[in-house]
């Protein structure tokens, strides 16, 4: 516990609390010796000593003493409490409670509850989960959770998120590619590639080679020059540019687009590069619910039959 | 107060609880007490063992956020209800406060009720009022002792029964039947059983009165809704003072009606002497105006000594009919009419309640995009929930934008009080609707005859 810098600070909130429990307990013990004067009809005759609107006066009657026990009680409640739970400075109290722990008993009792139920689809094969209508509809709720702020809730993605529902992949479309995906995370980075290439003009021509591989518009006498260029592209994304999956590298042959299909985009992406991170949710979800989220973005692009049966 | 006042003595600044003996009242008062004791506790006791739709009739399942009353299911949505159910009573309190004083405190609030029925218990038991002050002052015998544990045992069972019952509206009765058989309730089951049991017993067995004149907030306030035309619990002063026994011969003396008998103190629950004005220990119970009814019916005199009456009517004499007419005043029908009100729209709102709720959220990551054949697609989240008991089939549809339209799914399933959050794409040709945002409208429909529907506005965001 480093709330306090000093460890004064926690004997002096102690102190005081303790101080004002004692000071409440005095006060409470003298009050019940204390007496009021009564009248000979055997009724009270003192006030509070206030008055009101000229003669309007409080009485100062006895109040019943079963209140008084009742804050007697109060006092024995909050020793009690106080030796029991943290209360007192940086004293743990006897249980050891904490919030955090608190925390960890809920977190335990929804595993408890629902653990066997992720467990059961963790043992069967990623097709075979994504064909089961159950297991559709909690990987529905899990994806609209955690990861259509991203992907959108469609999994049609979004400029520079991918689209999940096709069957252009970066990295690979297969259920256990996908299921790697979703739990160590992927970096995609392409590197400026203008000096490279050499030039404005060279990129030009090269974004209009690009758009020529997927039969898009384009100026063919451009892309016949961004041709002879296109060899410093073709490490990563191949002679035909078709990509590689292995490296992450986008297939350019298809009319699907990350960051947009445009001449001014391919040129933007060609100068300046493209970094992009999906993040990791091996730690954060657990394997067992990535095992259903990768049956369900699995099942975006592969009809599994599991939506007609519902 | 002057310095003069004489010094008698001096007392604690801490008193014990005085125990009253209220002795046994009957009378057209005490009656309805005993018809209103009859209906609120069949009402509570019976309730929670009725079955509706094949589930628990009256049924508050807080884990599951739902509350079954009779064939009314409501949501956390629904909450609205209960702020209004709470505004109904306070009214009402208001309109019956302002008309005849505190009759809810008199007839139908639970410390009432449950102290009426421990005090049958103990009358039963320990015998009248002269008996009970007799067995108290007594030293222990084996009769006291026998007496006072058979009447704490039942009180206990009461109680207890009190408390499982009152479990029984949270968790189903059955159910809890079944643990408690076997002992095996959960801690918090058996926290409240024992918790409210602990209350009934202690409230109406020990504290009683106390609960109205120390704890309750409702005897503090109560006067501010009182005024001069109130009907009160209230002591004819001029025709009962001054007081005193008499002879039968000495009819004509100068004695008021009051015999000075005292048994409108002896049968009162909170040990107050009505003779002395209106009172906030008076909780309105009447059992003085049976009490003296009866003693007047005795010695030959008109009832209606101590009787419900108003502050004005006592002061000019009003006959009966002229006190009903001042019912008739603005603070009362505005009471009146404010509560109609809400009634009405209370019980409109929830008989016309579709079974059905739709929220509709749009996806915050896209503002609009293109796709194919440059139609301008937004995506929507759906969240539908069918609160009604049986399994439907919705046909969602959109208008707004001309060409507006819905890519994918239109029809979705819903399970019995189902919730489901359903993606939606929805698109509009280009260059229809306003650069920037459009209202459009999502309509959920019942596909399978039950004839319901609700609508949601939203908004559709065409780029620039």
């Amino acid at each position: 516990m480093s709330d306090f810098t000093n460890s004064f600070w926690s004997v002096y909130i102690a102190l005081l609390t303790l101080l004002g429990i004692a000071g409440c307990a005095i006060l409470l013990w003298a009050q019940s010796k204390a007496k009021v004067e009564v009248g000979p009809d055997g009724k009270v005759t003192q006030t509070t000593g206030h008055s009101w609107d000229e003669n309007l006066q409080e009485l100062d009657t006895p109040m019943p003493r079963w209140w008084m026990w009742l804050f007697y009680i109060t006092i024995v409640f909050a020793l009690a409490y106080l030796f029991l739970y943290p209360g007192l400075g940086t004293y743990a109290g006897k249980l050891g409670w904490k919030s955090t722990g608190a925390y960890e008993e809920e977190l335990k009792k929804a595993d408890a509850e629902f653990g066997p139920i992720f467990a059961k689809y963790q043992q069967q094969d990623l097709k075979a989960v994504a064909a089961d209508p159950q297991a559709h509809a909690i990987g529905e709720r899990l994806f609209l959770t955690y990861c259509a702020q991203c992907h959108g809730s469609d999994a049609r993605g979004n400029k520079g998120f991918p689209n999940l529902t096709d069957k252009d992949w970066l990295h690979g479309g297969e259920p256990d590619v996908i299921k790697t995906t979703i739990m160590n995370g992927r970096h995609g980075m392409m590197p400026s590639m203008a000096a490279a290439i050499g030039g404005d003009k060279e990129v030009e021509n090269v974004a209009h080679y690009v758009l020529s591989l997927s039969g898009s518009a384009h100026d063919p006498i451009k892309a016949a020059f961004g041709k002879e260029k296109f060899g410093a592209c073709a490490a990563c994304h191949g002679a035909d540019g078709k990509g590689n999956q292995a490296l992450g590298s986008a297939n350019l042959t298809d009319k699907i687009w990350l960051y947009g299909g445009s001449a001014d985009t391919i040129m933007e992406t060609i100068r300046k590069g493209r970094d992009n991170t999906m993040p990791a949710f091996k730690d954060f979800l657990g394997e067992a619910k990535v095992h259903l989220l990768a049956a369900y973005v699995w099942s975006l692009s592969n009809d599994t039959g599991a939506v007609a049966q519902k | 107060m002057s310095d003069a006042a004489p010094k008698v003595s001096v007392i604690k600044m801490y008193a014990a609880r005085e125990e009253i003996y209220p002795r046994e009242v009957k009378g057209w008062y005490a009656n309805w007490r005993w018809i209103c004791v009859w209906l609120t506790q069949l009402v509570f006791y019976g309730f929670p063992w009725l079955s509706w739709n094949g589930r628990q009739a009256v049924l508050f399942d807080l884990g599951a956020r739902k509350f079954y009353i009779f064939g009314v299911v409501l949501w956390p949505q629904d909450f609205i209800y209960l702020a209004l159910l709470l505004i109904i009573c306070a009214y009402a309190l208001f309109l019956f406060t302002a008309v005849a004083g505190r009759l809810w405190c008199g007839f139908s609030c639970p410390q009432t009720v449950y102290t009426e029925i421990f005090m049958w218990v103990e009358r039963k038991i320990e015998g009248t009022r002269s008996a009970r002050m007799r067995l108290d002052k007594q030293p222990w015998t084996a009769e006291k002792v026998a007496k006072k544990s058979a009447k704490h045992l039942i009180w206990g069972a009461i109680a207890l029964w009190t408390g499982f019952t009152f479990v029984g509206y949270f968790t189903p009765m059955h159910e809890l039947l079944g643990e408690v058989k076997t002992l095996g309730l959960g801690p918090w089951e058996w926290f409240w059983v024992l918790f409210y049991g602990f209350a009934t017993y202690g409230n109406a067995g020990w504290m009683r009165e106390q609960v109205c004149k120390y704890m309750c907030p409702y005897a503090r306030f109560q006067s501010s809704m009182f005024d001069k035309d109130t009907l009160t619990v209230t002591y004819d002063k001029e025709r009962g003072d001054p007081r005193g026994a008499r002879s039968k011969s000495a009819a004509k003396s100068n004695l008021g009606d009051c015999i000075d008998c005292s048994m409108c103190v002896q049968v009162c629950p909170t040990g107050i002497d009505i003779r002395n004005g209106l009172q906030y220990d008076c909780i309105g119970c009447a059992a003085c105006v049976d009490a003296c009814d009866s003693v007047m019916d005795k010695v030959g005199s008109p009832r209606g000594l101590i009787r419900y009456t108003t502050e004005n009517a006592l002061k000019n004499h009003f006959t009966p009919q002229q006190i009903r007419q001042r019912t008739m005043r603005p603070r009362v029908l505005i009471y009146t009419g404010i509560l109609v009100l809400i009634v009405a729209g209370f019980l409109g709102s929830l008989l016309t309640r579709t079974p059905l709720k739709l929220d509709v959220i749009r996806d915050r990551g896209a503002m609009g995009r293109e796709v194919e054949d440059g139609m301008i697609e937004n995506v929507y989240r759906l969240q539908i929930m069918n609160t009604d008991e049986f399994p439907h089939k919705y046909k969602i549809k959109v208008s707004g934008i001309e060409t507006i339209a819905l890519a994918g799914a239109e029809e979705v399933a819903l399970p019995a009080t189902g919730s489901r959050a359903v993606p939606v794409r929805v698109r509009i040709a280009h260059g229809k609707g306003q650069p920037g945002s459009n209202k459009i409208m999502f309509e959920v429909e019942s596909t399978d005859g039950s004839d319901v529907e609700v609508k949601e506005k939203a908004v559709f965001f065409v780029p620039r």
